[in-house]
């Protein structure tokens, strides 16, 4: 009992479909076995909010959610995420759960050229689903995978410092 | 760069995953969380004809106690040695170790099985499952056997994996009353390799250390355990002498290589620095 069709091999060139749902709607792209989930989102989906810089898990601006947790999408083929659940920077603006997060970014200066951002900001509403009230320091640690070339992080941490004290009822996002 | 163009399975079982790599040979890699393999697949440092995807195989996935034994299984996430109840309280060690392994994203799908696959000997977990004494479960075409970590870890990035075998969970003895543990890094940035790294699980009668297994990281081509420390700190209360000791035996037991960034001298202080320091906490009870 195998599963495994010998005749895959001849078809590494042709692509396969995948069905995901993307910002809670459903879609099915057509994609190679070697493409990234990030080239699938930027290219096919016209997602473009997900950024591709290094492609190879340092800097953090391609994170998504895949099934509720941040992950690289340029760390996984498309087609390895057949059948799971992605939220990118879009679906998560459009539904407006990390709204705050956002305008206090705005508010403070924590973005400059604006590429990094997208990772930030996912990375930073994981935190906060974990940590209510992280440290400067584990604020500082849990942004350790994203580069951003512009702000010198402090007004970023800044940011996500005010809005964790604003969510758990102790005010700060002003 | 983009990875060189490849087929994909997904297996739905070790039996499924097994013979497609049986049927493949050389030209297969089982992938896992990825977070170590797609980049090389990207940088095109491999290019295998065809990727076996292993995330889906429930047998793979678990964490239970078995015996004297913590059952981890293959496809436990790094996040989830930080979040799992069973290891906090039974492989403290390994909990102790997670918050160094990457960031939290790539915490989030990598996996122990693959970490321990891979072994690194920058990595963290696979110096660890040296520490803890712990035993790899492995499956391949004639069957399921156990290797000690002593016996697994043979050369940079070579284990005693046969080709086509999968690490289907690795055994941690159960952490016990009167054991001890500790862990720390030295590292440029936050979540970057080490520079050293080390880990260790003592046994102690009183304040009296019984039995105790050091295991360093970074330091050469596989992880590596220390004897001669280990031997210099046995019945002993961990007093400045017995860690001056065991500070200066590891000139005997590691002999880091030559490398453009960190002279082996160096890494030889470093690593005598943070066994201080580690022991010095282990004392303490910290
Ligand atoms: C930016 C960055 C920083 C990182 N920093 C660190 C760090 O500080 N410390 C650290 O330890 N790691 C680090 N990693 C690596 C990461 O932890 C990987 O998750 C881990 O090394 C490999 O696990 P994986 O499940 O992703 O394996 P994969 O990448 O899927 O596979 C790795 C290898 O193991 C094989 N394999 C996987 N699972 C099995 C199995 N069950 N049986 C047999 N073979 C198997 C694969 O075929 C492949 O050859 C970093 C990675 C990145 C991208
Ligand atoms: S593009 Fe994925 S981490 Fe840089
Ligand atoms: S705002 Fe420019 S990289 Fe961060």
């Amino acid at each position: 009992m195998s599963g495994f069709d010998q005749a895959l091999l001849d078809e590494a060139d042709e692509t396969v479909r995948v069905r995901l749902i993307v910002n809670g709607r459903k879609v099915a792209c057509e994609v190679a076995p070697r493409e990234t989930l990030v080239d699938c989102l930027r290219n096919q989906l016209e997602l473009t909010g997900t950024h591709a810089g290094c492609e190879m898990g340092a800097c953090g601006a391609c994170l998504v959610q895949l099934d509720g947790r941040a992950v690289h999408s340029c760390l996984m083929f498309a087609v390895q995420a057949d059948g799971a659940e992605i939220n990118t920077i879009e679906g998560l603006t459009e539904s407006g759960v990390m709204a705050d997060l956002q305008a206090e970014f705005h508010r403070r200066n924590a973005l400059q050229c604006g590429f990094c951002t997208p990772g930030m900001l996912i990375n930073a509403q994981e935190l906060l689903s974990q940590l209510a009230q992280p440290s400067r320091e584990q604020i500082r640690d849990a942004l350790s995978g994203n580069y951003c070339r512009c702000t010198g992080y402090e007004a970023i941490v800044d940011a996500i410092d005010a809005v964790a004290k604003a969510r758990s009822g102790g005010g700060g996002a002003t | 760069m983009k990875a060189r163009a490849f087929s994909y399975f997904r297996a739905a079982t070790i039996d499924q995953a097994l013979d497609a790599h049986a049927r493949v040979g050389d030209d297969a890699r089982y992938v896992a969380g990825g977070q170590s393999l797609v980049p090389a697949l990207s940088l095109r440092l491999q290019a295998p004809r065809l990727l076996i995807d292993i995330t889906h195989i429930d047998e793979l996935r678990g964490v239970r106690r078995e015996g004297g034994y913590l059952r981890i299984g293959a496809l436990t996430r790094h996040c989830e040695m930080l979040s799992e109840p069973l290891i906090a309280e039974f492989a403290p060690l390994l909990h102790a170790a997670a918050p160094f392994v990457a960031h939290p994203a790539i915490r989030n799908r990598g996996t122990f099985g693959g970490s321990v696959a891979l072994a690194d000997p920058a990595s963290e977990f696979p110096a660890m499952t040296l520490a803890l004494d712990a035993e790899i479960e492995i499956v391949g075409t004639a069957g399921i056997r156990r290797v000690k970590a002593d016996e697994f870890f043979l050369d940079l990035f070579e284990t005693a994996l046969q080709p086509g075998e999968l690490i289907t969970a690795v055994y941690v003895p159960l952490f016990r009353t009167g054991q001890r543990f500790a862990f720390d890094e030295l590292a440029r940035r936050r979540g970057d390799y080490a520079l050293v790294g080390c880990g260790m699980l003592a046994t102690c009668i009183g304040d009296h250390i019984k039995e105790i297994r050091i295991s360093f990281f970074s330091v050469g081509n596989i992880p590596m355990r220390v004897k001669g420390a280990e031997a210099a700190l046995i019945g002993s209360n961990l007093d400045a002498e017995r860690i001056a000791a065991a500070q200066a035996a590891l000139e005997g037991d590691l002999a880091p290589p030559e490398s453009d960034e960190v002279p082996p001298a160096m890494r030889l202080h470093l690593a005598r620095v943070l066994l201080g320091r580690l022991l010095g906490r282990l004392r303490d009870g910290a």
